[in-house]
């Protein structure tokens, strides 16, 4: 509660702090067996600051946010803690210098209450019943509200993150690190985030701000540090900066621009789903309720909403991992599908992609050949008298290294020694060469560095200009509004009925996602806020 | 009447090794950590119980070298599945196995021998009330001790900060290590409270319940105290409930086979497990809303250092 008064004094600690920067880094050094997570990083994080930390995956950014926050020990270098050298036994000694930090995945106890979880996140030397009155009164104060009493699985996305941050917050950190925050958030709760954010760096703290996001850095950061392989190329004012140039450093180099074909064909209906209703199958999943929609050849039809809406659901339901009693509730290529089983949908021409890449799209201790048979057997070729032809499985293989540039060791490692980047080259290859009819595909560029993203995002338009329904569910808007023809947004396991590409603007679909409808009011008060 | 209280007393003195073993495997379980191993660290423990009543000829003695045997027990398992990440159901299996060849060596000298079982409490005129006397204060050390042990568990697990930390590594063992909580340790403390346990629960047998120790004494007991966490759904409450249920059980069939109901003895004898089946589907079915599996039960945890 002191503590509390102390940062809201209207004279902190960054008034006099204008010599030395709160905390520093110097050559910190993060050495994995043979692999350099982090070489030689200098940073300096100021009072009053928000600081972006950019990279693709695999920069080297949680590496560095780790060692900051005491999770990891760096094997050289050193961190400055307000002038004076510091080395961190762990979370804790950081926490109680007043170094906080959100977690990109939540790391919230999905069976406890908001104020165990609480509880979790600080060191205990309040009771339980002063702590719970204290966690009302800061997220009063901050305009978080949160009720202390659930249980962290009946929550949204939104509010688990707003525990996190809650959390952060009764300890009076100086300094915290934001790891990814709206990757989760609809475009509004972000907006809502930033309120939050600039309000805190108003009370003189400071903020290391993790994002992929440019357009954001742009106008929340007042500097940004950019990781690539491990090592720090810049630090420079954001602001000063256009998104391209950001991501040129980013990248070292050009990202190629993705391009549909003008005037794309749409041909007869190849997928159709009607009135498909289907409870969850898990404890804490969601169920599917009335969906309904038709997706044309030639046509890219995106599925917008925040993670955990059903989307999993519906990509079961369509796969045939999960089936339905009725089979007219799903129609691939005119066929009643619904009660089909997962290869005999896949030999009526479609092909899934699933979010999950290791031990979903594909067995993590196998050989990609053997990943290829997996999937691609049911459309021939690779198996003849139950006998399997390995050259051809091989063939296979070469053919998505050649067309996604795969980049690999060998020539057929086992899937899990791929980066993220290049094993979803490889599943999404692998799906496309078998020219399906109707591609369903779950978060195409999930966790994939810019380069790689941008090779898929463009084989999946070309698919679709060769005459292929292609279905995209992805949380990130750029994505959709890049490839789409139309977006629909799914929420508590409701499908909206879907918008051109044109007419979805991030307000209305930020609105949809967010669970409202878009009464003709409703969109005139959002684009007027 | 006295048929009654004989059956009561009889339940109780059948469902005090369960509910032991199953307190201590329910806190294992909590914080994370599947151990199979109850049925060898229970054997272990009778082993050695018996062995230390008969050399010192001290039942404490004997229930603490129960106690430190299960212990010793558990912590093989703690190094194998803790510390070298083996795969818990396997290090279970094997420490199962491990106890009951343990159990023959050690016991082998001791077999055919006997001790003066542990006493009654006798308190004058309250032991005397007839029906819920000898019930209520009429019993073994260990009946008592097994009470307050649950008790003592529901109360950290629930209204203590040590509790909440061991529920967070049971839930979510990356979001606890995360927050800077010794995951390993807290897991390790938490096996180790099991295998005292099941120590304490195997040295019941031949101290308290049959003064003698014959091989293979605990009879599968400790899968029973398992299935009895399942059947808790891992609430202390519950497991009570579950245990007297499943004592009773067990020894009202062995009063129908006395009185020669007409079913095949062999079907009698499957009843209590029969019982814990059918209770699990029920449960099953019954369940709504959240999970009440630790979420992080019987995963291999390597914290990223």
């Amino acid at each position: 509660m002191q503590a509390h008064q102390r940062m809201l004094d209207p004279t902190p600690d960054g008034q006099h702090s204008g010599k030395s920067p709160l905390l520093r880094t110097i050559g910190l050094t993060k050495r994995y067996a043979d692999f350099l997570a982090n070489d030689c990083i200098d940073i300096e994080i100021w009072p009053r600051e928000i600081h972006a930390l950019l990279g693709e995956n695999g920069a080297g950014k949680s590496t560095l946010v780790k060692a900051i926050y005491g999770l990891i020990q760096p094997s050289a270098g050193e961190i400055h803690w307000q002038g004076e050298r510091i080395v961190l036994s762990g979370p804790s000694e950081a926490r109680s210098r007043g170094i906080g930090m959100v977690f990109q995945h939540f790391s919230l106890f999905d069976n406890l209450t908001v104020a165990e979880n609480v509880a979790l996140g600080l060191d205990g030397k309040e009771s339980f019943k002063d702590m719970s009155a204290r966690l009302e009164q800061v997220s009063k104060t901050y305009g978080l509200p949160l009720d202390p009493r659930r249980e962290v699985w009946q929550l949204s996305v939104g509010e688990r993150q707003r525990i996190e941050i809650v959390r952060a917050l009764m300890q009076d950190p100086k300094f915290l690190i934001l790891d990814e925050p709206t990757a989760v958030l609809t475009p509004q709760e972000a907006d809502q985030l930033f309120i939050v954010l600039e309000r805190l760096k108003a009370e003189g703290r400071a903020i290391l701000y993790i994002s992929h996001k440019l357009e954001e850095v742009k106008r929340l950061c007042d500097t940004a540090t950019i990781l690539r392989g491990g090592r720090k190329v810049a630090t420079c004012n954001p602001r000063l900066e256009t998104a391209a140039s950001l991501a040129r450093m980013m990248v070292g180099g050009e990202v190629k621009e993705v391009k549909g074909a003008s005037g794309r064909k749409t041909t007869l209906p190849r997928l159709a789903v009607n009135d498909l209703s289907l409870a969850p199958a898990e404890a804490h999943g969601v169920r599917l309720e009335h969906i309904s929609f038709e997706l044309k050849g030639g046509e890219i039809l995106g599925i917008a909403g925040v993670a955990g809406n059903g989307q999993d659901e519906l990509f079961a339901a369509l796969s045939g991992e999960r089936l339905s009693k009725d089979p007219g509730t799903v129609v691939i290529e005119g066929i009643a599908a619904g009660h089909l089983s997962i290869t005999q949908r896949r030999k009526l021409g479609a092909a899934f992609v699933p979010e999950e890449r290791l031990g979903h799209g594909t067995a993590p201790r196998m050989r990609l050949s053997e990943n290829a048979l997996l999937t691609g057997h049911a459309a021939g070729g690779m198996v003849h008298r139950g006998f399997i032809d390995t050259a051809a499985t091989l063939r296979t293989v070469d053919r998505a290294t050649e067309t996604f540039d795969v980049r690999k060791a060998k020539r057929d490692p086992e899937a899990a020694s791929l980066s993220g980047g290049n094993l979803q080259k490889f599943i999404v290859g692998r799906e496309i060469l078998r020219n399906p009819a109707v591609l369903v595909v779950s978060q195409p560029t999930w966790g994939v560095d810019a380069g790689a993203a941008a090779v898929i995002r463009q084989a999946l338009l070309d698919l679709a200009t060769a005459g292929a329904a292609v279905l995209v569910t992805s949380q990130d808007l750029d994505e959709l509004a890049e490839i789409a023809d139309r977006i629909a947004v799914m929420f508590h396991g409701k499908l909206s009925a879907p918008l051109s590409a044109r007419e979805a603007s991030r307000e209305k679909l930020g609105l949809l996602m967010g669970g409202s409808s878009l009464e003709p009011k409703e969109v005139a008060h959002a684009a007027g806020a | 009447m006295e048929l009654v209280e004989a059956i009561v007393l009889a339940v109780l003195a059948a469902s005090t090794p369960l509910l032991i073993a199953a307190t201590g495997e329910l806190v294992v379980e909590r914080s994370g950590v599947l151990n199979l191993g109850v049925e060898g660290m229970m054997i272990v423990g009778a082993a050695c119980g018996f062995a230390g009543a008969w050399l010192t000829g001290s039942i404490l003695i004997g229930a603490l070298f129960g106690i430190v045997a299960g212990t010793l027990m558990s912590l093989v398992f703690a190094l194998m599945a803790l510390g070298l990440a083996v795969n818990q159901v396997a290090t279970g299996l094997a420490l199962t196995i491990l106890g009951v060849g343990l159990s023959g060596l050690i016991g082998a000298g001791f077999v055919g021998e006997r001790i003066t079982p542990a006493v009654h409490l006798f308190i004058p005129v309250l032991t005397d009330i007839p029906l819920i006397g000898r019930v209520l204060f009429g019993e073994d050390g260990f009946v008592y001790v097994s009470i307050t042990l649950i008790i003592a568990v529901w109360w950290f697990l629930y209204r203590t900060r040590a509790g909440l930390i061991l529920r967070a590594c049971g839930d979510n063992h990356v979001s606890a290590h995360a927050l800077g909580y010794p995951v390993l340790r807290i897991r390790t403390f938490a096996v180790m409270f099991g295998g005292a346990c099941a120590g304490l629960a195997g040295a019941y047998l031949p101290l308290a319940y049959t003064p003698f120790f014959i091989p293979g004494m605990t009879a599968g007991r400790g899968w029973i105290a398992l299935a009895l966490v399942v059947f808790s759904s891992w609430r202390p409450g519950r497991l009570v409930v579950g245990a007297y249920l499943f004592g009773a059980v067990t020894i009202l069939q062995l009063h129908a086979q006395g009185w020669g109901v007409g079913i095949p003895s062999q079907f009698m004898s499957a009843l209590p497990y029969l019982a814990t089946v059918i209770v699990l589907v029920l449960l099953s079915r019954a369940r709504t809303g959240g999970s009440t599996a630790p979420a992080a039960l019987g995963t291999v945890f390597v914290p990223d250092r």
